[in-house]
C-alpha cells in the first residue's frame, strides 16, 4: 500500500498492512511534526506532493528494497496538507522472517523516501515561512 | 514550442502559477533549465532543480514535447 493523503495517518493500519503470518519482524518508523526548527518554534508546516509521481517514485523505491531484502509485507503512507507539532506525517512499515532485514529494509526505505519522493513542506514560523531546503544555508553553493 | 509547466514548493512562489505556460524555441531539459534560470533569476539561489518529464525524472538530454507532462522539482523535503 502506498498512500499519499490529507487525512491523519492511521498507525496501526499501516501496520496491519505490512504483517504478515510468516514474518518474525515488524518495522515501523514513524516521522512526526517537530516544534522547532532552526531555534524558532513551528507553529505549522504546510506539506505538498506531486501525487502521482511521488507514489511512482515510492514503488521503485520498495522495489529497490524488496531485491536487496526479503520483504513479506510493506506499506507507505505519507500525510499532506497543514500538519502541527507532533502530528505524524509519514509512516514506513515492514515485515521480514528476522528483525536485522526490518531494520535495514525501513530505514533503506525512509531514507530514499525523503531523497527522493517529490513532497516538500514549508515551516511556519511566528514570524515568517520558509519551504525546507529548498536554499542554501551560509557557506554552501546554490545551483552554478 | 509551447510547454506547459507544473510547479511545486518554491518554484510556484517564483512562477507564480500553478500551471505555467513556457515558450521557448529549446527542446532538450537542459535547454529549458538554462532557459529558467534566465527568466526567473531567482531559481538560481535554489539548492538544486530538477525536471520531471511524464512523472519521472527527467536526463538533461532529454527532448520535450509539448504534450509531455514536464514539472519543475525544486529540492524535496518530506518526511
Amino acid at each position: 500500500m502506498i498512500k499519499i493523503t490529507e487525512k491523519a495517518i492511521d498507525v496501526q493500519k499501516v501496520i496491519e498492512t505490512a504483517s504478515n503470518l510468516g514474518a518474525g519482524a515488524v518495522n515501523a518508523f514513524i516521522g512526526t511534526v517537530r516544534n522547532k526548527a532552526k531555534d524558532k518554534n513551528v507553529v505549522w508546516l504546510e506539506y505538498e506532493a506531486y501525487e502521482a509521481m511521488a507514489v511512482a517514485e515510492i514503488r521503485k523505491i520498495i522495489d529497490e528494497a524488496a531485491h536487496k531484502w526479503n520483504l513479506l509485507g510493506w506499506a507507505v503512507s505519507h500525510r499532506i496538507g497543514t500538519l502541527k507539532p507532533g502530528e505524524v506525517a509519514v509512516v514506513v512499515a515492514v515485515s521480514t522472517a528476522h528483525r536485522k532485514e526490518s531494520f535495514e529494509a525501513c530505514q533503506y526505505i525512509i531514507d530514499n523516501v525523503k531523497a527522493k519522493t517529490p513532497i516538500w513542506k514549508k515551516e511556519v514560523f511566528d514570524d515568517g515561512e520558509e519551504w525546507v531546503d529548498a536554499r542554501p544555508t551560509a557557506g554552501q553553493a546554490a545551483i552554478k | 514550442m509551447r510547454y506547459t509547466l507544473k510547479t511545486f514548493g518554491i518554484t510556484r512562489d517564483i512562477l507564480g502559477g500553478k500551471e505555467v505556460p513556457f515558450e521557448m524555441d529549446g527542446v532538450k531539459v537542459a535547454e529549458l533549465k538554462s532557459e529558467l534560470m534566465i527568466r526567473f533569476p531567482e531559481m538560481k539561489t535554489l539548492n538544486s532543480l530538477l525536471i520531471a518529464v511524464n512523472n519521472a525524472y527527467a536526463e538533461d538530454d532529454l527532448i520535450l514535447t509539448e504534450s509531455d507532462e514536464i514539472a519543475l522539482i525544486p529540492p524535496v523535503s518530506g518526511g
